[in-house]
């Protein structure tokens, strides 16, 4: 797979992947307005991954559609980073269930968003005139989407004394999967190589500038990092990405070619 | 650490379509304070870019006329049609209005 096709896919996998996830609140938000404005950042994220995966289509040629990408590609094949696959909960594996936690979608997608938000003005600049009109249009979502986060994040952070140790576990679950923002795979390496996609290592900085102002008035404690580095962007998966595909790929594979 | 808000006051709604004038109402929603309320506000009523522009009040700033109080109130300028301009030739110059 070239450079481009490849780094494109793990643009558009973080989107659907994500999107996917975030869709799961829909009818069961906390409260109504809530429960819309997560469907909001669902569908703008899925649109992002539409559009980044017609143009890996059309990149590929062939019978290559954007559907065969989203539904007929499987676990391994995914490039999107681990952190968006994981489940609106603490750590569970497997097919443990538990309620869903608004604190561990809040943070993810603060985390989440406050990178986006960086890479997507930055790509702005890319070599692939595609991709740049697809970042200008992604970067305007995303500001809003970070907006979003932000607040709830500050709310729940300096809130009540309940939602305050949530957000904290929340952070505390998720920020060691934050350190594969940072960890280059080949396909990256080799999109910034032939200047179709940006370092973001440079803007790393940014990043943290961006979380610590955030968690400082929320009152939250940005959690040390180490240990292992997560490989989702490789193929390398959690085990709760099957499942999340399983659900989303069952109703295409079901009727392959359907149309409705 | 403040308390818990059980109960999020009421907000009422206005927007402002690209072509509008002016600010209309376009329902109410539930938000813990001002902020919040304009970007629910977003989220609830400006999905079909139906806006450039919101306004958020909280619905207890608003006082409103008795509803029983009706015929005192506005049934007395039924008759009074003079009061419409419809008397006038308006000018093309002159525009909108």
């Amino acid at each position: 797979m070239s450079a481009a096709t490849d780094y494109l896919l793990h643009l558009a996998d973080n989107a659907l992947v994500l999107g996917q996830r975030n869709a799961e609140w829909c009818g069961h938000g906390p409260i109504l307005e809530e429960d819309i404005a997560l469907a909001n950042v669902s569908l703008d994220l899925i649109g992002q991954a539409r559009l980044l995966y017609q143009l890996v289509a059309t990149l590929k040629g062939g019978d290559c559609t954007e559907d065969k990408l989203a539904y007929f590609r499987d676990t391994h094949e995914f490039r999107n980073y681990t952190l968006l696959e994981l489940p609106h909960r603490g750590p569970l594996s497997g097919y443990a269930q538990g309620d869903l936690d608004y604190s561990t979608t809040i943070v993810r997608n603060f985390l989440y968003s406050a990178l986006m938000a960086l890479l997507w003005e930055a790509l702005e600049k890319s070599a692939n005139a595609d991709l740049a009109a697809i970042a200008a249009k992604s970067q305007k979502e995303v500001r809003y989407h970070l907006r979003h986060a932000r607040d709830w994040l500050v709310r729940f952070g300096d809130g009540t004394d309940e939602s305050h140790a949530r957000a904290q576990a929340s952070l505390d679950h998720l920020f060691a999967y934050t350190q594969e923002f940072w960890a280059h795979s080949p396909a990256e390496a080799a999109a910034i190589e032939a200047g179709i996609g940006v370092d973001v290592r440079t803007l790393q900085a940014d990043w943290d500038a961006i979380v610590d102002a955030a968690l400082a008035e929320a009152t939250l404690v940005r959690p040390a990092v180490g240990g292992y580095v997560t490989l989702g962007k490789q193929g390398i998966h959690s085990e709760h990405l099957g499942f999340l595909l399983a659900e989303m790929q069952s109703l295409a594979r079901a009727h392959p070619n359907g149309a409705w | 650490m403040s308390t818990a808000l059980k109960e999020w006051p009421l907000w009422e709604v206005f927007v402002r379509s690209k072509q509008g004038l002016e600010h209309k109402h376009c329902g109410s929603l539930h938000a813990a304070d001002a902020a919040q309320a304009l970007d629910m506000a977003r989220d609830v009523y400006t999905r079909r870019q139906e806006g450039v522009s919101i306004w958020v009040v909280e619905s207890k700033a608003i006082t409103a006329s008795n509803p029983d109080d009706k015929g005192e109130l506005f049934d007395p300028a039924a008759d009074k049609i003079y009061r419409h301009p419809t008397f006038y030739e308006i000018p093309e110059e002159v525009g909108h209005m």
